[in-house]
């Protein structure tokens, strides 16, 4: 089975090594230790991650926003994360008196962990992952999915309307993004003919937002509203509901949600990076790891970019957006992309060659350019139309200036 | 298929929420998110500033205006001031008055300035555009500073003329100041004015007719927004504004785009008055000759001034005594929020917060 080849960092070859210390019949023992160090790794690795994440954001939009950002504690106040989690840890943990206390406790870790498990199937290096999943795509898309459920709990539990209002709303944003983003990932399967993230990586010859621009722009306005970030961040909309789905959390809880949500740009950039941004692939000396994390940090930046500078859409325009702009220009993407792989690929190994792919990429350019112009011309620049302003009959300030 | 049963909600929106810009509660009654009804609730913030009035001399009373409108003292200063000089009768030196104007129209930038970054805030932009706003907000309070040592609660103005006379570091700092605003007025715009995303949400939202403004009594930015042409400035020019060369911009539709625009464009136009009267200010006494404790003659008066939000006017009945007998504040932001209604009902909650931004109400001076 193909999910059972050993890494450097993963599974079974930690599992090995236990086994190989612990007498026979201890099995068992080296299958919890094993289990267990690689979760602590994992956790750890990405709650750090996260932490310097948030540093990361708060300096960038900080810069951005001509101001300095967090630079008291510890150098450029990289400290500032730990801090942060010190407060939240000793604050009190207070439950809504009315609140569903089971499904009001558990929701943050409903939010927190698909984030955490999507890290298990990522390849980080060409002998750096956690598991080889065959089906690493299809996992992507059914795990983040579960994020839903945790805004829903979260608000319903809460008992409290601006968190029910927030809830409501990132149900029906969430489950309608998702359906962009599954299609948009649909052309990358298409060309790598495969579902494993470890094909996908590998046919990219040529990185798949080259490839085909149309779906990596759809999947990352889809992401960026998964992520609820703006301009799609109705689900919180700190101006409207004062903090959604989580208004009633504190403590503890509320750091978890803050963790899942910081998290969240975190693991979009490296599912981002491994779909479309050709995951460890790069130029000779520096290592697949090098790389990978250069193009998270890439790809995260110009997440920051976007939210520290757009406005947030109304939540009706942000379905309108969903289903009549991006699903369909990813039905569009996958239709053209189905059609070229059709032609260009190998009719015995199913293979695209480097040069089928710049073939790909030079047409799907062209129909991106074509598409996103038609598109613009649909739905936006209706601004010039305004009428030139004509004082109103009904009052004159200077017939009175006698 | 049959309808779903469902009922409507009535949300508090406020007195503490993000985007009521202070302590104002609206009583939103939603049918799923279109608003269906609302309802204003004020008086959070009420300090009595008129019966305090009363107990208090005529210079006294100048501190209580600063924190009316908080986020425009000095206009607030010299609605004040001019009332009392109309009561008693006191000539006002020119130097002063030109002080004044530049003052008033300092304050409007930075009202206005401050009034733009909140709406862009209540769309929602993580405080970005805010942050470009205050930061030249910020350089005029500097100014502020210069003239009378305070930021935000200046009391620079007294019934007469003003405190002191400007420092000599302030001049130039107000000619930087001049040169350099409108090129970071362009970056700002550049910021919001193009954008798709606050097209969508503003254009042909919260639409206020003329009709409907001259109705409810609104006055300032919103007024004009509605595309009625009227500025007390040049309506019924006060100080030294008749001899100053000004535009009033309009609006064509009355939306929230038009509210922002409108505030854009009145910066921009106040620019023009700083530099002219930077050009003319004469050399002069800054305050004539009044006792601490001024007793005007019996009798009461109103003056009114063109203040960020809209007329401000106060009106004094004096008794002959050290103190008025009654002083009533026409405040612009009170008066403003009564069309509130009916710009929200058929909106979305969405729309609702940026209908009410686009107001500019300052709680100070709506519950006083």
């Amino acid at each position: 089975m193909e999910s059972l080849q050993a890494g450097f960092l993963d599974f079974h070859s930690v599992y090995g090594f236990f086994d190989f210390f612990l007498p026979d019949g201890m099995d068992w023992l080296a299958f919890v230790l094993a289990g267990g160090l690689v979760s602590f790794i994992v956790i750890n690795v990405m709650v750090m991650g996260t932490g310097l994440y948030t540093w990361f954001e708060r300096r960038v939009i900080g810069r951005m926003q001509a101001r300095l950002g967090p630079n008291r504690w510890g150098p450029f106040g990289l400290l500032q994360p730990i801090a942060d989690v010190l407060k939240l840890m000793v604050k009190e943990d207070t439950v809504p008196a009315l609140a569903d206390r089971l499904v009001f406790n558990i929701a943050p870790v409903i939010l927190l962990v698909p984030a955490l498990l999507v890290i298990a199937i990522i390849p980080f290096g060409d002998d750096t992952f956690l598991g080889r999943l065959n089906i690493g795509v299809l996992f992507i898309i059914g795990i983040t999915s579960v994020n839903t459920i945790a805004v829903l709990a979260g608000g319903w539990a809460s008992r409290n309307k601006y968190a029910m209002i927030g809830a409501m709303r990132g149900v029906a944003m969430l489950v309608s993004y998702e359906v962009p983003m599954a299609l948009s990932i649909t052309g990358v399967v298409l060309i790598a003919n495969s579902l494993s993230l470890f094909d996908v990586v590998a046919a990219q010859g040529v990185p798949f937002w080259l490839v085909q621009p149309l779906g990596f722009l759809v999947f990352m306005a889809a992401a960026s509203a998964e992520m609820s970030r703006t301009p799609f961040d109705q689900i919180e909309a700190e101006s409207e509901l004062g903090a959604g789905y989580h208004t009633e959390y504190s403590g503890m809880k509320f750091a978890i949600f803050q963790l899942a949500e910081f998290m969240a740009p975190l693991v979009t950039s490296i599912i981002a990076t491994v779909l479309f941004f050709s995951g460890t692939r790069g130029w000779d000396p520096i290592p697949g790891q090098i790389w990978f994390v250069l193009k998270v940090f890439v790809i995260m930046f110009a997440l920051l970019w976007v939210r520290a500078t757009w406005p947030r859409l109304r939540i009706d325009q942000i379905m309108a957006f969903a289903w009549k702009g991006l699903f369909a220009m990813a039905l569009l993407n996958i239709f053209v992309v189905a059609v070229e792989v059709m032609l260009l690929q190998d009719p015995n190994t199913g293979a695209l060659t480097t040069s089928d792919l710049w073939l790909m990429a030079a047409i799907n350019w062209g129909v991106t350019v074509v598409t996103i112009a038609f598109m613009a011309k649909v739905f936006g620049s209706k601004q010039w139309e305004r009428p030139v302003p004509t004082p109103s009959p009904l009052a004159n300030m200077y017939a009175e200036a006698d | 298929m049959s309808e779903m049963k469902s009922e409507p909600v009535i949300l508090n929106l406020g007195p503490q929420h993000p985007s009521t810009h202070g302590v104002f509660r609206l009583r939103v009654t939603f049918d799923g998110e279109t608003v269906v009804d609302a309802e204003p609730v004020m008086g959070y913030l009420h300090r009595g500033s008129e019966k305090l009035a009363e107990g208090r001399s005529y210079v006294q009373i100048v501190t209580l205006t600063d924190r009316m409108d908080y986020t425009a003292s000095m206009s607030n200063n010299l609605a004040y001031v001019s009332s009392v000089e109309k009561l008693a009768g006191i000539d006002v030196p020119e130097r002063a008055q030109y002080i004044r104007v530049i003052c008033a129209e300092l304050q409007r930038i930075a009202s206005h300035l401050m009034a733009t970054g909140f709406l862009l805030n209540d769309l929602g932009a993580l405080a970005t555009p805010l942050m470009y706003c205050f930061r030249e907000r910020e350089r005029i309070l500097d100014m502020f500073e210069m003239l009378c040592g305070a930021r935000i609660t200046l009391t620079y103005m007294r019934p007469g003329g003003v405190l002191q006379d400007a420092p000599a570091e302030f001049w130039p700092a107000l000619n930087t100041f001049v040169n350099d605003f409108p090129g970071y007025l362009d970056e700002i715009e550049s910021l919001i004015s193009g954008n798709e995303i606050v097209l969508t949400r503003t254009r042909d939202v919260g639409i206020l007719t003329d009709a409907q403004a001259i109705n409810a009594s609104i006055t300032g930015p919103m007024l004009r927004a509605a595309g009625v042409q009227w500025d007390l400035r040049k309506a019924n020019p006060y100080e030294i504004y008749d001899r100053l060369d000004f535009d009033i911009p309009i609006g064509a539709l009355g939306d929230t785009f038009d509210r922002y625009m409108v505030r854009v464009l009145e910066m921009r136009e106040s620019i023009k008055i700083v530099e002219q009267c930077i050009r003319d200010i004469p050399q002069g006494p800054i305050r004539t000759g009044t006792p601490y404790f001024i007793r005007p003659p019996a009798g009461d008066a109103y003056a009114s001034v063109e203040s960020p939000k809209g007329e401000l006017g106060f009106y004094l009945v004096s008794d002959g005594g050290i103190s008025p007998y009654r002083c009533h504040v026409r405040a612009p932001s009170f008066i403003n929020i009564t069309a509130l209604r009916d710009m929200l009902v058929g909106w979305k909650m969405s729309d609702l917060i940026i209908i009410f931004g686009s107001i500019d109400i300052v709680l100070g001076e709506v519950d006083r």
